[in-house]
């Protein structure tokens, strides 16, 4: 019988190895802090791009609603940012959770980052939704299940950041705003299944449904157009608010000495 | 959209739509601004101190 060499089990094959080689780098402030300076003006570039193509399509291209006319245009920012509002919790909670548990660096500064982004996100989707309620509904809010489940969620964020900010020690702050962000877990899917479990003024789902998405091509075309543009211009904001809190929390390395005295 | 006219009215629904819009501008720029503002403000009180520092 052959004998298995020592080792033979325990080395990975060589992709996986350079996948964790990648994310244990990825750990490491400062190469985080250079990786991210160099995605930055591509990520900033690309959501430009998106942007300018789903506007133009939006507001321009798209042909006005049969039964909505024009008031239906505010879709095309109101979808994404509710779409983002409930991502960038879901992320925040995440890299909480794994700073929570391994105790990463990268993993709070990431959940910390997320907060503000999130927060606008969740702002704008409530705001467009109010402007777009009015014409609609005939009010500019209700206390329905999908308008409170946002605008608890919203109160999440300020919460988040209100825990974060008051603490002085920020390894103590990352783990109490990590547990709340955890708790808060729970108003994500009563935001996503709101409109399906309680009654509410607000419409069911158009785009994620059984037998695809009730919406016209010309329409669909920029709603996804601006869906990137707002992912991708979270991730730059993202990576830009990352590496001031890296720049921060790394002050008396010597290479942030070098960073920030060599320009 | 056939005219600048009627990009401009949105078929009545004018104020609806360009409030959200303008809104949605606001937003996105407080987001470009605020952190590239603190980005230097960061850099420039680790700088001074490192200065300060090493002399």
């Amino acid at each position: 019988m052959k004998r298995a060499q020592r080792g033979e089990v325990a080395i990975p094959a060589p992709t996986t190895r350079r996948m964790w080689t990648f994310f244990h780098r990825l750990a490491s402030p400062r190469y985080f802090y250079e990786l991210a300076g160099k995605l930055v003006p591509w990520l900033g570039w690309g959501t430009a791009l998106f942007l300018v193509a789903g506007l133009y399509g939006g507001l321009w291209f798209a042909p006005p609603d049969y039964q909505q006319g024009d008031a239906y245009r505010i879709i095309f920012i109101h979808v994404p940012a509710a779409w983002m509002s409930l991502f960038v919790y879901v992320l925040m909670a995440g890299a909480g959770f794994i700073g929570l548990v391994w105790r990463i660096k990268m993993a709070e500064v990431v959940a910390k980052t997320c907060a503000p982004l999130g927060a606008s996100f969740t702002f704008l989707a409530l705001c467009t939704g109010s402007l777009w309620g009015k014409p609609m509904w005939g009010t500019y809010w209700v206390w329905d299940a999908r308008l409170t489940s946002e605008l608890i969620l919203l109160f999440l964020y300020l919460g988040y950041i209100a825990l974060e900010s008051a603490i002085e020690d920020r390894r103590t702050a990352a783990r109490a705003s990590s547990l709340l962000a955890l708790v808060g877990v729970v108003n994500i899917p009563i935001i996503h299944y709101s409109v399906e479990w309680w009654h509410t003024l607000h419409q069911g789902p158009t785009v994620f449904k059984l037998g695809g998405p009730s919406i016209g091509l010309d329409m669909l075309v920029p709603l996804l157009l601006m869906t990137l543009a707002f992912k991708l211009f979270f991730f730059t904001m993202l990576l830009v608010r990352a590496r001031s809190e890296v720049l921060e929390r790394e002050a008396n390395s010597a290479w942030v000495r070098e960073t920030v005295t060599s320009q | 959209m056939t005219s600048f006219h009627e990009f401009i009215h949105m078929g009545g629904f004018a104020f609806y739509v360009w409030t959200s819009y303008a809104i949605f501008a606001l937003v996105f720029a407080w987001n470009v601004f605020q952190p590239l503002y603190h980005q230097r403000r960061v850099r420039e009180r680790l700088a001074r101190r490192s200065r300060g520092s090493s002399r």
